[in-house]
């Protein structure tokens, strides 16, 4: 078992409907006390039981870090992905009992920083929710640009903008606002930090931005988990246990692995955490990569593969797992 | 040569992207700005500003630097009194300042310093030793500074004591740290040797 897989009986306490597209899901112990304490951009993976499928899918916690009482996620409804968001949004309900993962960080606040620039798209909102409360708590300097669709699909655009007032600024789709970039990266003050979660598309913008105005990468910090994609079906050997198993159309290769009883070491399930990293021994095939760890190197080599959302289409793979 | 992890490393400078360069030398440092300006954009010296100590270089590399035409160029007799000037462009500098320091490791600790203070990240800034190897010393045990120390051992130049000049060196001091060497008995006196030069 590996580093923050250790598990947390919850009840689901409240379930509410945001907007059109997004619920937000309340979790509390189910043998009461406090939840363990977590800091702002950490995320925890929720295990989805539905019939012989087990599904595990890493949400970021949007509720403050300075109350353990429950944790909330806010997840998006997807309809074409692998239906980990459709089993959230359809079937679970208030008073169920769900098992969730200690949290984790992968997209913590520098808190060596003299200011946090915020830069969130869409769903990304939510691990600046926590973020913002954690800095808000002591007086702690930073500015939050919101991006989405619609003033309707704009989740907590309102409470935010009620919490913090100008420091959080909203640009809609609908009213062909865009954040002005640009002039953001120009014109902070030393020892600012930006912090980008959103669509992928957005976040490499941001960092080429950056980059091309000279902020060194230190000061760059982004989350995008990658959703693993559904696929054509696959065969695969596992040297070390000795296994041949089959990945499904809508299973992830790890999924497939600890289905059959192995239990790799994993942490985010979302492609940037490392790992889940698998060293390959032999393949005939091309491998589908969709990780944002390993280097474009490392994606040719066909040495290595992260099986939390990458896929293969071949004859043959054999991993050592 | 192997040592202690605190003991800096130099690199070499080289023109990084950034809207605006800041360059700091003293005396030789002012070589490796001008070897940085052969593998610059055309653009670079137009948002820069240079910081120069000529110290005893005289006035050899003067012309050279401004030839460069630096949005802004600056010459001060001494460290100490280019740093208020430091201090002043940091706290109006934005996010995209690029820091190069060369020259002295005193020049170069004391402006890190001063710029990390100021919230800049370490990764923001180059460093290339060049010139002398003269110490910045701070005495352990009275907590005086003394400026370019080149012999082992060495005097503080406030409390008198024979100090051996370590490799440990403090970055909140931006300076090494001098050890008595003969607190057992005060009358061995070893040799000073001329060796940081
Ligand atoms: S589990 Fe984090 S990269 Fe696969």
């Amino acid at each position: 078992m590996s580093a923050g897989t250790n598990k947390l009986n919850v009840t689901v306490t409240e379930v509410v409907a945001v907007n059109e597209l997004v619920k937000r899901f309340h979790f509390e112990r189910t043998d009461g006390g406090n939840l363990p304490t977590f800091s702002g951009g950490a995320h925890v993976v929720v295990e989805m039981r539905d019939g012989d499928i087990t599904r595990l899918n890493p949400y970021s916690l949007m509720s403050s870090p300075l109350s353990t009482r429950d944790y909330t996620i806010s997840v998006r409804r997807d309809d074409v992905g692998r239906g980990g968001s459709l089993f959230m949004h359809n079937r679970v309900k208030r008073g169920m009992e769900m098992v969730i993962s200690y949290p984790v960080n992968l997209f913590s606040l520098d808190l060596r920083a003299k200011k946090h620039l915020m830069i969130a798209g869409g769903i990304g909102i939510t691990p600046f929710l926590a973020q913002t409360a954690q800095l808000a708590s002591y007086g702690g300097n930073f500015e939050l640009h919101y991006t989405c669709r619609s003033e309707a699909l704009g989740s907590y655009s309102d409470v935010l903008r009620e919490r913090y007032g100008n420091r959080v600024s909203l640009y809609l789709d609908e009213r062909n606002e865009r954040i002005p970039l640009e002039r953001l990266l120009a014109t902070q003050p030393l020892g600012t930090h930006i912090y980008v979660c959103g669509p992928a598309g957005m976040i490499k913008w941001v960092r080429d931005s950056a980059a091309a105005h000279g902020w060194p990468d230190d000061a760059v910090h982004y989350e995008h988990f990658a959703a693993p994609q559904p696929g054509t079906p696959f065969d695969v050997k596992l040297a070390v246990s000795g296994l041949e198993i089959r990945v499904g159309e809508q299973q992830s290769l790890l999924e497939a692995i600890e289905a059959a009883g192995v239990d790799p070491p994993y942490l985010c399930r979302g492609g940037v955490c490392g790992q889940c990293e698998t060293n390959v021994i032999s393949y005939d095939g091309t491998f589908k990569h969709n990780d944002h760890w390993l280097s474009d190197e490392e994606h040719c080599s066909g040495k290595k593969i992260m099986p939390c959302v990458s896929r293969f289409e071949g004859r043959s793979l054999v991993l050592e797992r | 040569m192997k040592t202690i992890l605190s003991r800096p490393v130099y690199g070499t400078l080289s023109p990084q992207a950034g809207k605006s360069h800041l360059l700091i030398a003293d005396a030789e440092g002012a070589s490796a700005i001008l070897d940085l300006a052969k593998k610059a954009p055309e653009d670079f010296f137009a948002n820069a500003h240079i910081m120069f100590i000529p110290g005893r270089t005289g006035d050899s590399f003067q012309n050279a630097l401004k030839a460069l035409k630096p949005a802004q160029y600056y010459e001060g007799p001494s460290v100490a009194a280019a740093l208020p000037r430091l201090t002043w462009v940091l706290a109006n500098a934005h996010m995209g300042l690029r820091m190069y320091l060369a020259g002295t490791e005193g020049l170069i600790g004391q402006m890190m310093q001063a710029a990390l203070e100021a919230g800049i990240d370490p990764a923001s800034i180059q460093t290339e030793h060049r010139g002398s190897w003269a110490r910045r010393m701070q005495c352990v045990h009275c907590k005086g500074i003394t400026e370019n120390v080149t012999t082992q051992p060495a005097t503080c130049s406030h409390c008198g004591l024979l100090l051996l000049v370590r490799d440990h060196y403090s970055k909140r001091h931006a300076a090494f740290q001098g050890v008595c060497i003969n607190a057992e008995d005060p009358t061995e006196i070893p040799q000073k040797e001329e060796i940081f030069r």
